[in-house]
């Protein structure tokens, strides 16, 4: 079964259009990562699965119901970490845990809040009030109310903006951890090689459209150029011939010849060329790309990619 | 918390209750056969009710708005019927609470008749409920604290105090005793104070009635602004 099927969904703010037509499906069990740039439209993708913002047109439906005739059992099945902080500052974090599973209509259960304190760190400040909590532990309260009525599909909207790498690495493994225990998850974030590592398949939007959906790799593999340096024994004064469609280049003062695979070409084919041109090559190494180039080249911008950070 | 929703009003309505029933109470005398402090005493406990059962929903409602908090409800299973009553019903347990207390403070200084004890119940709560729909709304519709603050001040506040807390209608002249039977508030006063006192500017039938009414119509309006999620949904 899907876990969510998301259908010719629109929605536009004030005669602007945000949301423009997307269509796609997260499958059961899976990690699936939404992306784009700043105002591409995720976060009002997420707010209209979730309920926050009302439907332009279109259809959400989370395992099989439909988000507005069968509002209550798709929220009973969601779990949402909003990108904004969202609490109420006047609990603790005890008293928040305890009452929050009460709006799903499911009994505390001490155990399943438990483990969720353990593993999230929180055992330390339960009995602080929201409002002295610092911005990182106010992160770690978000999820573990999101997952406090143990929702199927747990939505996570940008949910490590700002936190320290060591906190990222945290909850990123605790979200596997929960993903291997049966929960899918969808996820936003603006730390790329994140996304890389973590999400099944990616999905990319832009100007409120999806531009692309593809398993992880192969997006990376289909849309990357292979990166070929080639170690020269003598070195060039000028480009060989016939090499205008691997954007080639010169580089170390003619000893390394610098070129660009298109996607989907292996390197067998222009290396027995150049062998056969007379070319002497002491050595060779090739360079895959990743998500942020992806990323970058089909959405034309590098605004909104927080890629120095994701390497900090 | 208890200090802002309990202790002040209390405050308010003890020092209400000073200057009406043991200062200036004893030179006054509005209605024949009852002493200024058994008059005004209703006037002053369902005030209690009503400024506090507004105060509880608009302002819970407006700051979860304001501060982001309304998100966690929205995203949750919570029906609108739900949120409304969650909300209603908190608000009329303060109100109600409020009231109950001046009451209990108000015994120092004069002693009730009591009437008809249920009806001036059921009056307190039809005016709880009402005040509860009202703030939800003013919540929904107010843009800023501003805002907010200029349904207290300049709508409940006048309508309040020139709906016969104070004084009883009759004595007024006219055109102003015929204005005041356009003020909705004075029917929640009137009502009230006719079943603890057993006498009213008007009867049980129309002070309830409209009461009624009026608290029926805010309902709706309330549910219809939620059930859509006017200005709570994006």
């Amino acid at each position: 079964m899907s876990a969510l099927v998301i259908k010719n969904l629109h929605k536009s703010f004030a005669g602007v259009e945000a949301v423009k037509g997307v269509n796609f499906t997260i499958h059961e069990g899976e990690i699936f990562g939404l992306l784009g740039p700043n105002g591409a439209g995720k976060s009002t993708i997420i707010n209209m699965i979730s309920g926050v913002v009302r439907l332009g047109s279109g259809s959400v439906s989370a395992f099989g119901y439909d988000n507005q005739r069968d509002y209550r059992h798709t929220r009973r099945m969601l779990g949402v970490v909003h990108q904004e902080v969202v609490i109420d500052n006047f609990f603790t974090v005890d008293q928040a845990l305890r009452l929050h599973a009460g709006y799903y209509g499911v009994k505390d259960d001490p155990a399943w809040r438990q483990l969720l304190i353990d593993r999230l760190g929180l055992t330390p400040h339960l009995d602080k009030v929201m409002l002295k909590l610092s911005g990182g532990l106010k992160r770690r309260f978000m999820i573990a109310k999101a997952l406090i009525h143990r929702p199927q599909l747990l939505i996570l909207d940008e949910p490590t903006a700002g936190v320290d790498v060591e906190l990222r690495h945290g909850l990123w493994d605790f979200v596997r951890e929960i993903n291997r225990q049966g929960t899918t998850i969808l996820l936003t974030t603006h730390y790329l090689e994140e996304a890389e590592k973590m999400c099944d398949r990616i999905a990319i939007m832009h100007h409120g459209e999806l531009i692309a959906l593809e398993e992880t790799q192969k997006l990376i593999r289909s849309l990357s150029n292979r990166q070929l340096s080639l170690w020269l024994e003598q070195p060039l004064t000028e480009l060989p011939a016939g090499l205008e469609r691997y954007s080639a280049k010169l580089q170390e003062n003619g000893t390394v010849l610098l070129l660009y695979l298109p996607s989907g070409e292996g390197a067998g084919n222009i290396l027995s060329q150049l062998v056969m041109s007379g070319l002497k090559i002491r050595d060779i190494e090739t360079d895959q790309s990743g998500l942020e180039e992806v990323f970058i080249h089909l959405t034309g911008m590098k605004e909104g990619v927080d890629s120095h950070q994701s390497r900090q | 918390m208890a200090k802002q929703t309990l202790l002040t009003p209390i405050v308010t309505a003890s020092l209400y209750l000073f200057v009406f029933g043991a200062t200036l109470g004893d030179r006054l005398n509005v209605l024949e056969g009852f002493s200024y402090a058994q008059f005004v005493i209703p006037g002053l406990i369902i005030m209690g009710v009503i400024n506090n059962t507004f105060a509880n929903t608009s302002s819970s409602l407006f700051m979860s708005r304001y501060l982001g908090g309304i998100v966690d409800l929205l995203v949750s299973p919570v029906s609108p019927p739900q949120f409304i009553m969650a909300y209603t019903l908190a608000a009329m347990l303060r109100g109600l609470l409020v009231g109950t207390v001046v009451w209990l403070i108000s015994t120092l200084f004069a002693t009730l008749p009591w009437e008809s004890p249920l009806l001036a119940i059921l009056m307190a709560v039809i005016a709880s409920f009402l005040f509860a729909q009202f703030g939800l709304i003013a919540a929904i519709y107010a843009q800023n604290f501003d805002t907010l603050s200029m349904y207290s001040n300049f709508l409940i506040l006048p309508l309040v105090y020139l709906g016969g807390v104070f004084y009883p209608i009759s004595i007024l002249p006219d055109p102003w005793a015929s204005f005041s039977y356009l003020n909705p508030l004075f029917y929640l006063i009137d009502g009230f104070r006719h079943a603890i006192i057993g006498v009213g500017d008007t009867s049980y039938l129309i002070a309830f009635g409209v009461s009624l009414g009026i608290a029926a119509a805010l309902f709706v309006w309330a549910a219809w602004l939620i059930g859509k999620g006017r200005r709570l949904r994006g």
